[in-house]
């Protein structure tokens, strides 16, 4: 199997000698009895995309969840170990869930625009966040948001409309604006593409190249093409545990673990 | 025999029916299987077996409706053609009166009857026998026959699943007609005395009057007003206790549906709900005297604690125990609204650092709105047709008052009592209560209309 792979320049690829944005060690998760995941250690790494993939119940969207504590919504969840946000514990008592989420934004499997306007779903974060004066501040920030997600030519004439009469890729991108509007640090997605069709997907990847530049990103994908185009990092997952972490180059032509070669090869399962 | 045998019987025919035309589609089953229409029954055995039992059940069942609602008047002409002579030059008054002495001679042998009439008696009872016995057996013959006549048009491409769901989707759309035709009905007999009604008083007065006293004499003698029908005390009444009610209502239980669904836990949801469910199945008959002997005399002895003036039977008591009363309406079905809105929504207001309280405020409750609405609207119109605590705890008295503490009444109460006791058809005493129902029926009407309009308008607003 023939993997696709974006350019990704040398200095890119020296890991270890760069400071993760996000640090995560001996985390283990518990749904109730169940441990989901079992002492993830992995660095993501700033300004990078990390792709997490891995066959279905592995645990990759469980660990997704936890770098912006969603987990916390559900009761039967247990959380040990640490994750580090900045050399800071996102677990620690001190730290508010709220401004923690606005730093780490992220977006959904299925895109879920809120039942209002496109405007209304873009202010809505900035607006809760109290980073709103007034209406000239609110149109600035709708603007740029819907521009850096590609999708202000589409909806600039229309931004009174539902966003939920959008078309599914549309809806997506809307919900990536949604989140860059709140100006975050990292951008947690869990499988943004799999509810679009290719073109759509295509566009989402491209923005996500480019959203690399300003945000740390964070991917769970079903699809190896899409993290071998999309990431520079991947971790893959299998039972709960991390099999190889890497680059991406280095998973997808020369794994170290046989799994691994497995799983990209498509012999798994 | 009777006619809880003739029903077993019936019950027991479909049955065997069932049976026997499931035996008979699947001895048909083609000894080779295989995917051909040719090759195998046109329907699984079951629907043969159902169109047996249908064929069994639906004639026999509608010929013994039919013979229930018949023998009366069969009998009775038989009796009156067994009467004779006796019956000549009797009015018809007089007549039935005889029948019904000799009717009940017949069930009982010990009710006194003229001994002149004892051989009319005797062969009364034969006729009761034998037409009941005929009846019975033309009734279980039915069901035999349609079972013989079905079961033998059973075969191996006979389309018996068409037939079974066709005859399901008339007994279906039959269900659905008496529901529409009753209240076809229910609206035209209301037009028609309230129409009536208006020949009598006028429209204005009815619709404008400020005084309602609708005493009227009966004898030409009697201390009475001639009564006067002016509409609005009542309607006022109705409108003060309708606030009150959901004044206290809605607000708890919106509050308390939020909590069910956005805070509690499931163990406490699931004991508190059914709980509060129960609230709604108290008879009203208990709330009414709940209202009239703890809640009206604690509220004036509050009142007198506070110098204000409350009279023991309230607006203020008969709307806050109805209140309580329609909570659990507004709480459990806003419940279900708000749950129903998908957990994707609420993930997404979290993930962008929405706390708890700004997701149900921004999201949910405008997403859950119209179902909210229906259900405010469903506890309107309850308590806008609730009359027994307001007879028990607001009074009779028609005052024309914003004073909630102040006996009022409302619309439906007074229909009560109107109605109740012995009454003049053609009176508009009588004739009044047809035409507040009317109102009271236009005003749920519009109420009714109003939720449909709103939810259609926000319908498909997430999904």
């Amino acid at each position: 199997m023939s993997v696709q792979k974006t350019g990704v320049p040398m200095s890119e690829k020296q890991i270890s000698s760069q400071v993760g944005k996000f640090t995560s060690r001996g985390v283990d998760v518990y749904y109730g009895d169940k441990q989901a995941l079992f002492g993830i250690d992995i660095d993501i790494m700033e300004n990078k995309v990390t792709s997490l993939i891995g066959p279905s119940g592995c645990g990759k969207s469980t660990f997704l969840r936890c770098l912006n504590r969603m987990n916390d919504v559900i009761d039967i969840c247990r959380f040990e170990g640490e994750i580090l946000l900045d050399g800071q514990d996102i677990y620690a008592s001190e730290i508010d869930v709220v401004e923690l989420r606005a730093r780490v934004g992220m977006v959904f499997q299925k895109p879920n625009p809120f039942p209002k306007s496109i405007y209304e779903n873009i202010v809505y974060g900035p607006r809760i966040h109290g980073m709103i004066d007034g209406r000239s501040d609110a149109d600035e920030i709708v603007e740029t948001s819907l521009k850096r997600a590609g999708l202000w030519n589409e909806v600039k004439d229309r931004l009174n409309e539902p966003g939920t009469g959008l078309s599914g890729g549309q809806q997506q991108r809307l919900c990536i604006a949604r989140a860059i509007a709140v100006n975050p640090e990292v951008i947690l997605m869990d499988e943004p593409c799999s509810a679009l069709d290719p073109i759509a997907t295509a566009i989402i990847e491209e923005l996500i190249d480019e959203l690399k530049e300003n945000f740390t990103i964070v991917i769970v994908t079903h699809s190896m093409q899409q993290a071998a185009r999309v990431s520079q990092n991947t971790a893959f997952f299998h039972l709960g545990k991390i099999i190889e972490f890497g680059e991406t180059d280095q998973i997808f032509t020369n794994p170290r673990n046989q799994q691994t070669q497995d799983y990209i090869t498509g012999r798994y399962g | 025999m009777s006619y809880l045998t003739l029903f077993a019987f019936l019950i027991c025919t479909i049955i065997i029916g069932y049976f026997i035309g499931n035996r008979r589609a699947v001895g048909m089953r083609p000894a080779v299987k295989s995917k051909l229409p040719e090759n195998k029954l046109h329907s699984l055995p079951g629907f043969h077996g159902t169109y047996v039992a249908l064929w069994c059940g639906i004639p026999s069942l509608l010929l013994l409706f039919a013979w229930l609602f018949l023998e009366p008047s069969i009998l009775s002409a038989m009796l009156g053609n067994a009467l004779g002579d006796a019956g000549i030059g009797l009015s018809q008054d007089q007549l039935e009166l005889l029948k019904g002495s000799i009717r009940r001679a017949a069930q009982n042998s010990q009710n006194p009857i003229d001994d002149t009439l004892l051989p009319v008696v005797e062969s009364y009872k034969n006729i009761v026998n034998s037409t009941g016995i005929g009846g019975m057996v033309v009734i279980g013959c039915g069901a035999i026959i349609g079972l013989y006549f079905s079961q033998k048009k059973i075969a191996q491409r006979f389309a018996a699943r068409h037939r079974v769901e066709k005859i399901f989707s008339i007994i279906m759309l039959l269900s659905s007609l008496v529901a529409v035709l009753t209240t076809f009905g229910v609206v035209v007999s209301l037009i028609f005395e309230t129409i009536r009604f208006f020949g009598m008083v006028s429209f204005t007065e009815f619709l404008f009057g400020l005084h309602w006293s609708p005493q009227i004499a009966l004898r030409d003698d009697q201390v009475a007003s001639s009564g006067s029908f002016g509409a609005v005390p009542i309607f006022a009444g109705t409108l003060l206790i309708t606030a009150i009610a959901m004044v206290i209502a809605v607000p708890i239980g919106l509050f308390s549906a939020i909590y069910m669904s956005e805070y509690a836990s499931p163990r406490f949801r699931s004991w508190a709900k059914p709980l509060l469910e129960i609230l709604a199945g108290i008879p009203t008959v208990v709330y009414g005297f709940f209202a009239a002997l703890s809640v009206a005399p604690m509220l004036r002895n509050w009142g007198v604690d506070f110098g204000l003036e409350i009279s023991s039977e309230s607006a203020l008591a008969a709307g806050v125990v109805m209140g309580v009363m329609i909570i659990p309406f507004v709480s459990s079905l806003s419940d279900d609204v708000i749950n129903a809105v998908p957990q994707s929504l609420r993930d997404g207001s979290y993930a962008l650092g929405a706390t708890r309280g700004e997701t149900i405020k921004l999201v949910l409750l405008p997403a859950a709105l119209p179902g909210i609405v229906s259900s405010v609207l469903l506890a309107t119109s309850r308590a806008i047709g609730e009359t027994m605590i307001v007879v028990m705890a607001a009074g009779l008295a028609a005052n024309l008052t914003a004073n909630p503490f102040q006996a009022v009444t409302t619309v439906t109460v007074q229909i009560l009592t109107l109605l109740v006791g012995d009454q003049e058809f053609d009176s508009p005493k009588t004739l009044a209560a047809f035409a507040l129902g009317f109102v009271l029926f236009i005003i749920t009407l519009c109420l009714n209309i109003l939720a449909l309009k709103i939810v259609n308008k926000y319908r498909e607003k997430y999904d």
